[in-house]
């Protein structure tokens, strides 16, 4: 566990979340949770639990992203907040 | 002073922890989207995650595959030479269990744009009034 690589990716990650939330647009906000999902799999891969980082990075990011975008497409890009 | 800062580095994933904790919290409860709320929840869950798996971490340990395999009778096995993976397995089925409740909250989301036409919660309860 390589300390300064592990508080680059923390801070990595926590942009990403309050990016995620704040941005004006869902399939902004989608993308960004996949950014976020990504780096939290290289955080795993960091801290020594490889198959948690496998799972993250194929179930995670891969599928949660593509059910992100496919229910932004058939709703709507719009929000307020 | 110079005692707080080792403190604040050795525990930085426990702070990390808490703040997307309350990052996850603060979106599903004061976000007016439901998709946004939607990926509060997610925030909140790998929270949860980064917790456990931080407490099965540790330094100078190697990943939790046993060294010398063919013969392991020869060698003793040292815990402290490996990270814990015991929370790396209940972690592996709460990510699973994170994109189940995915997808059926993305479906109740489209069944409800379909019945009102929005994803704003105060426009839907408004909707909800007039009817």
């Amino acid at each position: 566990m390589i300390w300064q690589i592990e508080l680059l990716v923390l801070a990595i990650v926590l942009i990403c979340a309050v990016a995620a939330i704040t941005v004006k647009d869902l399939l902004g906000a989608a993308i960004l949770f996949g950014a976020y999902s990504f780096m939290l799999c290289l955080l795993w891969a960091i801290m020594g639990a490889v198959d948690v980082a496998f799972t993250e990075a194929s179930v995670g990011a891969g599928v949660s992203t593509v059910l992100f975008v496919a229910a932004v497409f058939r709703t709507s890009r719009r929000t307020k907040d | 002073m110079s005692d707080l800062v080792p403190i604040l580095i050795s525990k930085v994933n426990y702070w990390v922890y808490i703040a997307l904790m309350m990052i996850g919290l603060w979106a599903v409860i004061a976000k007016n989207n439901l998709v946004k709320k939607i990926i509060g929840m997610n925030i909140l869950q790998t929270a949860v995650i980064l917790f456990f798996i931080s407490i099965g971490a540790k330094y100078n340990a190697t990943i939790p595959i046993i060294m010398h395999g063919h013969d392991a009778g020869h060698h003793a096995v040292n815990a402290i030479d490996y990270i814990n993976p015991l929370p790396h397995v209940l972690m592996l089925t709460a990510i699973v269990v994170a994109v189940a409740t995915l997808g059926v909250a993305l479906a109740l989301v489209i069944k409800v744009h379909q019945k009102y036409q929005t994803l704003e919660e105060d426009e839907i309860l408004a909707k909800m009034d007039e009817q």
